[in-house]
């Protein structure tokens, strides 16, 4: 079976765990077997400013950047980023904001990029395993439960209903 | 090699799965080995797989500066267990190098791409000594000024230097090439320009490390007098020996298999390298190409042989027109890309653009929002203090040169790393005093330690009539590029303890007698005391603001903890603190 590239761009200002959130995609997708390439910009981006991430996988891919108007999701972790970002997204894409999830029932704010890697694993094929055992090994274990919590609400939430 | 058109399709082979799952842990710890002898898939960014390449390759030393986008490789292939260390200046980290490579060793010098200007001296007249063991030195580009000053191209340099080139597409294409340069270094006793750009490095792509590692000779010292003595006599058969070497290069780069052609329609053909090839393969999937990895010296009977065989030949490269000016100088009709493209990155949507030969402006990207000072970072208050008092200020290359956007604005010239001290001076000695009394030199400590000495050398032996004030912000770490140690923090690159620089001490011993060190703080005006005091002078002054990064607090203790430990260890007394 043919598996088309699916594009994927996270958006967030620096310390938001925008980086962190593309890693723990990206090691999804290798897990699952596919080509992967993520690419992201370092630097000054760290000081508090813009961040974002992008993520391709599929059967090839080429570029590790996700073309303007290609992003088929665009999950952004700070509300004022979605409009320096909207370009991003293809017609029909899917745009994920922090209202996908109840920020009530996150043991934290800091799990917000866990929260909506869950609601946007609704919409990719990757199995819950897959994605548990990234969040088991890509951070420190002390902070599993919280982030598996996190991204269950995410993937529970109504926003991912849509994905269903 | 795997070429990347190569790479077998993932399929659902799980035993595979498993493995690079376990790799992927192991990764993940960060263990300081990768069992090489599995086949497995790593997602591994371009600086690492430059890194793990060069571990298994058989590295015996590392050296560099860091600098984005080329930081990581030393630290991982540190990581790796490989041998590295941060020098003072990319200078030295060449000379180091040359150093282990005249010893007959396998050795790799990091930097970015304007690194490689404080290194050129070295680099131009070790392509005439040629080495004995391999040298590749990895410049890493940024087109676009993700973080830097410029974006200066320098493939430039493998031309003016006389130095093959090995330009890789993905982090597959990082780790394979770098073996090559190793080879081609130790086969034609020649350094290799590794050249790679800021997307090349950053972008993670799926790795299969080789199962074998490769074979190092033992260092040993032979003398050759004539190749490494470059007086004139020597230096003027080293030259001819270079241009030797590069033609018998040029004719093995014609057969080899480092510059694949994807067979495609003969409408259209494309000529690229590097990052821009990944663009071309997704923009133009039918086009014929002929991808280059070994950019220098080109094989240009090949170049001739493809642009023939198709009916229009387009050169897609990013930045500079190397290639398509060298290509058309050979006297083949190939199509280039406009002058708007020159500036920034390439991608997917502008190599569509080219190959549409699309004049059009592009679309403005809508501003993000851009970085700034820590809100705790004490260097507010140095800029703050600065501000108020309209300084005329010389800056430099660090965290800090983010003070001169609002709300500050307190820097008025940032050029390369170690300029504050030269431009400071040079604007003290012609402007008219109530102008020059105002002028302040600032630099961070990294960057003094890298090029800023020879400026407080300059200062003391050629004094301003007015004298000067350098503000030396030491915040004890290389924060801008994600907190490197340097010779001032007493700090190896793997944070243990080592040899340290005493700013003050260094200043003192160069005659600098108002040398003051103060920790700026919020809620007192001790800084701006001191700075009105030093401002008010005919002196020399230096000010060394010291308060370690607040990003690197909780690092600091437990480096010095660990310090603390190994001193209880070999003295079997207690610790000073």
């Amino acid at each position: 079976m043919s598996r088309a590239v699916t594009n994927v761009v996270v958006a967030g200002l620096g310390g938001q765990g925008v980086l962190k959130g593309t890693d723990i995609l990206a090691d999804v997708a290798l897990r699952a077997n596919f080509d992967v390439k993520k690419s992201e910009i370092k630097g000054m981006s760290q000081r508090g400013g813009s961040v974002t991430g992008d993520v391709r996988f599929g059967d090839r891919v080429f570029s590790p950047m996700v073309p303007a108007g290609e992003a088929d999701y665009l999950l952004v972790l700070e509300p004022t980023q979605v409009d320096p970002n909207r370009h991003m997204l293809r017609p029909g894409g899917i745009l994920l904001t922090p209202d996908a999830v109840d920020a009530n029932r996150l043991p934290g704010k800091r799990t917000l990029n866990v929260a909506l890697l869950g609601v946007l694993s609704a919409h990719l094929p990757m199995s819950e395993d897959l994605w548990l055992a990234a969040l088991r090994e890509g951070f420190d274990a002390a902070f599993f439960e919280g982030n598996k919590t996190a991204f269950l609400v995410g993937r529970q939430s109504e926003a991912a209903k849509v994905g269903k | 090699m795997h070429h990347s058109d190569e790479i077998p399709l993932p399929g659902g082979d799980f035993s595979d799965f498993y493995l690079s799952l376990r790799q992927w842990v192991l990764y993940k710890l960060r263990r300081s080995s990768i069992d090489m002898n599995e086949t497995n898939r790593l997602l591994l960014s371009g600086d690492e797989a430059i890194a793990l390449a060069a571990r298994h390759a058989g590295v015996a030393l590392g050296a560099g500066y860091p600098g984005t986008p080329s930081t990581e490789i030393l630290e991982a292939f540190s990581e790796y267990g490989g041998k590295a260390q941060w020098s003072p200046n990319e200078k030295v980290a060449l000379e180091v190098a040359i150093g282990a490579a005249f010893g007959g060793a396998r050795a790799l010098a990091t930097m970015k791409h304007v690194g490689l200007n404080v290194a050129s001296d070295p680099l131009f007249t070790a392509a005439y000594t040629g080495v004995s063991g391999a040298l590749v030195i990895v410049s890493a580009d940024d087109p676009g000024m993700a973080s830097s000053q410029n974006e200066q191209d320098n493939r430039r340099y493998a031309v003016a230097a006389g130095l093959p080139m090995l330009e890789p597409s993905d982090s597959q294409e990082a780790y394979d090439l770098f073996f090559e340069a190793v080879e081609i270094s130790e086969r034609w006793n020649i350094p290799v320009l590794f050249r790679v750009t800021t997307r090349v490095c950053h972008s993670y792509t799926v790795v299969r490390p080789r199962e074998t590692n490769g074979t190092a000779r033992p260092a040993n010292f032979e003398r050759d007098i004539k190749s490494r003595v470059m007086i004139p006599a020597y230096a003027r058969a080293a030259h001819r020996r270079l241009r030797r070497k590069l033609g018998e290069m040029e004719a093995w780069n014609e057969k080899c298999h480092l510059n694949p052609v994807i067979p495609g329609d003969k409408a259209l053909g494309i000529i690229t390298s590097g990052i821009s090839f990944m663009h071309v393969r997704e923009a133009a999937p039918q086009a014929s190409v002929l991808k280059l990895a070994f950019t220098y010296p080109l094989p240009m009977k090949r170049i001739e042989q493809f642009v023939s065989g198709v009916e229009r030949c387009v050169v897609i490269e990013e930045g500079d027109p190397y290639l398509v000016d060298a290509i058309r100088a050979a006297g083949l009709n190939v199509e280039g890309k406009a002058e708007m493209y020159r500036f920034g990155e390439l991608d997917v949507p502008r190599v569509r653009r080219i190959l549409n030969r699309d004049l059009t402006p592009e679309p403005a990207k809508p501003p993000g929002k851009p970085p700034q000072l820590c809100d705790a970072c004490q260097y507010r208050i140095v800029f703050e203090a600065l501000r108020k008092r309209d300084c005329i200020v010389a800056g430099d290359i660090g965290c800090y040169t983010l003070g001169v956007l609002q709300p500050f604005e307190a820097i008025d010239s940032c050029v390369c790393m170690g300029a504050s001290l030269g431009v400071g001076l040079g604007l003290r000695h012609v402007l008219p005093e109530p102008q020059a009394k105002r002028v302040v030199s600032v630099i961070g400590d990294s960057t003094f330690i890298h090029s800023g000495i020879n400026g407080l050398v300059e200062m003391v032996y050629n004094p301003p009539p007015n004298g000067h004030v350098l503000i030396i912000l030491d915040n004890s770490t290389t924060a801008m590029t994600g907190h490197q140690e340097h010779p001032g923090t007493g700090r190896s690159l793997d944070h243990e303890p080592a040899g340290k620089v005493v700013i003050e001490d260094l200043s003192r011993s160069l005659g600098v007698k108002r040398t003051f060190v103060i920790e700026p703080r919020f809620g007192t005006n001790e800084f701006d005391q001191l700075l009105n005091d030093c401002l008010s002078r005919n002196e020399l002054s230096v000010i060394i603001a010291r308060r370690p990064c607040i990003l690197i607090a909780k690092q600091l203790k437990q480096y010095e903890a660990r310090a603390c430990e190994g001193e209880k260890k070999e003295e079997n007394v207690a610790c000073c603190n």
